[in-house]
């Protein structure tokens, strides 16, 4: 069987392919309430979900249905009110707070809505964040965000700042950053959101052929039906719960 | 870490703006401080003059005294008895006193003369020109070459003036370590010749110059001229004395106060005004580090570096800028009162510390505070 690690950098510590569990993500009965009283405003209610590795899965529904919620929960960013999230079988939410930071820089891959990138940094110095995070040696860590950069169809743009790029490049930057320390778990919300629909698909399509593989499972959250069709699977949400599954365009 | 400070040292360099304005702050209001205070150090330094230059161990005075220049005679017996007194090696009058100078195109201006002991000339200056024996020549005096010098027509040797109807003849120029406050010029002469050419009440000797033969007998010294209803100071002791004076009795210590708090006040607010700002424009991107993992204490790290890092900057451009101004103030005014001290430096470092401090505690509190979840949220 495989074991928890302590979050190596490297992924998955598997003894054999055919030991390898293959449920990514593992949350049950998760509820997760703002405010109190009156003001009190539900989010999730009872969520089971089930993940897993090689699978990309989407959680779509309106706004306000719980989606980034359940995101922040499974990714270790929101503590749930109760129920538990298990990722690779280890329960996150009884981790202490240095170790769930530690989980997140060593097993998450974070694609954020707004790219969160750092205008005064330039585009390899943005990748190499999580290696030097990690406390890999600042110069390594730029020539191993190069080659990320590489991968994502950036090469040569590693000197210059995030707002010299468009959205979809900065886009791509924000998936080299998440990608860099070779991340389980993938985690993306919105990441059509601030791109035009061409460019939105096209990113879709290099994370499912490029980043999506039998080791990895990437959740994202999404309003665009036009990636529909990069899915694994499609959970709906609706008013904080999972109320099913969406059909995959054919 | 070190990787992590080297992200936060990149991230605030590469903002040139807020960089170049936590700067100025932090580097204005060091200067301010460093100037002001050095200022106070230096107009405190010249109040001393007097006592730096003579260079005696000790002083025997009347306890009124406060200041050198406000000197109150003695009886003839104090110096007998100083002198007589166990544990003094030696002990020597000094004269010191106001007159006024009659120049030789006919105007008056004011001088310190200084009468030393006929004996022994002891606290003679250093002499650029002339020799020390020709003050004992009719109507000798030195004088020295400060900035004040020229108020007296720039004399050379042999120049002659009159001073309160007496003749005075210029035998020797000199140097002194120090200037004094109130811009006057300085004359040497003897005792004696300063006694009799100055008008006097009937007690003339202004301080007795002690040589203990040893630190050890210091206290006994001071003990022996107690009992005769005088103090005897340390050289250190006086020039605390006169400082406390200029501090406490003419408002010089309460002003330079106001101005060093307001010199504070204005740095404070420039500094945590803009890294504050700094911080709420980069907090979104602090809170995106935490969603990946950063850990608390590495933010703080990387805050308390970044506001250390402009604090030790602007303090050294403070520094740098106060002492050029202080030596080219110098250049142009050779008794510019005002002297970098290792107090001013301690006492601007740990007011741009506390700047610091303060600064960096508004962003931590608000880099704390932002939960990753907020970013995800938008």
């Amino acid at each position: 069987m495989w074991e928890y690690d302590g979050f190596c950098a490297s992924s998955r510590s598997i003894s054999s392919e055919d030991e390898m569990p293959n449920v990514a993500i593992s949350a049950k009965g998760l509820n997760r309430w703002f405010g109190e009283g009156e003001a009190k405003t539900t989010a999730l209610r009872d969520v089971n979900l089930e993940a897993e590795f090689g699978e990309m899965v989407y959680i779509v529904g309106p706004s306000g249905s719980g989606k980034t919620t359940l995101l922040s929960v499974l990714s270790g960013i929101l503590k749930p009110n109760s129920g538990t999230v298990s990722v690779e079988g280890i329960d996150i939410w009884s981790l202490d707070a240095d170790r769930l930071a530690d989980f997140r820089l060593n097993k998450i891959g974070f694609v954020f809505q707004d790219f969160h990138l750092f205008p005064r940094l330039n585009t390899a110095e943005n990748v190499a964040i999580p290696l030097i995070l990690r406390k890999k040696d600042w110069e390594e860590s730029i020539l191993e965000a190069a080659k990320y950069l590489d991968i994502v169809g950036l090469k040569g743009r590693a000197d210059l700042p995030p707002v010299k790029l468009s959205g979809g490049e900065q886009q791509r930057v924000a998936i080299a950053r998440a990608m860099i320390g070779q991340p389980d778990i993938l985690i993306m919300d919105e990441p059509t959101a601030s791109l035009d629909g061409d460019t939105g698909q096209s990113i879709l399509k290099f994370v499912h052929e490029n980043i999506l593989n039998a080791k990895r499972c990437i959740v994202v959250v999404t309003h665009d039906s036009r990636i529909y069709e990069y899915a694994s699977r499609i959970l709906k949400m609706e008013d904080g719960r999972l109320t099913g599954t969406e059909a995959r365009p054919a | 870490m070190k990787g992590v400070l080297r992200l936060a040292y990149r991230l605030l360099v590469n903002d040139k703006a807020k960089f170049a304005a936590l700067l100025v702050g932090i580097t204005f209001a060091t200067f301010l401080m460093m100037f002001v205070t050095s200022m106070f150090a230096g107009i405190l330094n010249h109040a001393s003059s007097t006592v730096i230059n003579i260079g005696a161990s000790m002083w025997v005075m009347d306890p009124a005294v406060q200041t050198i220049a406000n000197s109150i005679g003695m009886p003839d017996y104090v110096l007998d008895a100083v002198r007589s007194m166990e544990g003094v090696k030696y002990a020597v009058p000094l004269y010191s006193g106001g007159a006024l100078v009659k120049l030789p195109d006919g105007m008056y201006q004011s001088v310190t003369v200084v009468g030393l002991d006929d004996t022994s000339l002891f606290g003679r200056p250093q002499l650029f020109e002339g020799k020390i024996e020709d003050i004992y020549a009719e109507n000798g005096f030195i004088v020295v070459r400060d900035s004040e010098y020229s108020k007296l027509e720039n004399p050379r040797l042999g120049s002659e003036f009159e001073l309160n109807d007496h003749r005075g003849v210029i035998v020797g120029i000199a140097g002194a370590a120090t200037s004094g406050l109130f811009g006057i010029p300085t004359l040497y002469t003897t005792y004696e010749r300063a006694i009799q050419y100055i008008p006097n009440p009937r007690y003339t000797i202004s301080y007795v110059l002690v040589e203990p033969k040893s630190e050890g007998d210091i206290a006994k010294i001071k003990q022996q001229v107690a009992a005769l209803g005088y103090n005897a100071l340390t050289k250190g002791e006086f020039m605390g004395k006169i400082s406390d004076f200029y501090v406490f009795q003419t408002g010089v210590g309460t002003n330079i106060l106001i101005m060093t708090v307001i010199s504070f006040i204005v740095g404070l607010s420039i500094s945590a005004q803009t890294f504050y700002t700094f911080i709420l424009e980069n907090l979104e991107r602090f809170g995106a580090l935490k969603a990946i993992g950063t850990k608390n204490r590495e933010l703080v790290g990387m805050i308390l570096f970044q506001a250390g890092f402009t604090a030790l900057t602007g303090y050294g451009l403070g520094v740098g800028l106060c002492t050029i101004l202080i030596v080219l103030a110098k250049l142009r005014l050779p008794s510019y009162a005002a002297m970098v001290m290792y107090t001013n430096l301690l006492l601007a470092f740990v007011m741009v510390l506390i700047i610091t401090g303060i600064s960096s505690y508004v962003g931590v509190r608000r880099v704390l505070r932002i939960e990753p979840f907020d970013i995800f949220r938008g």
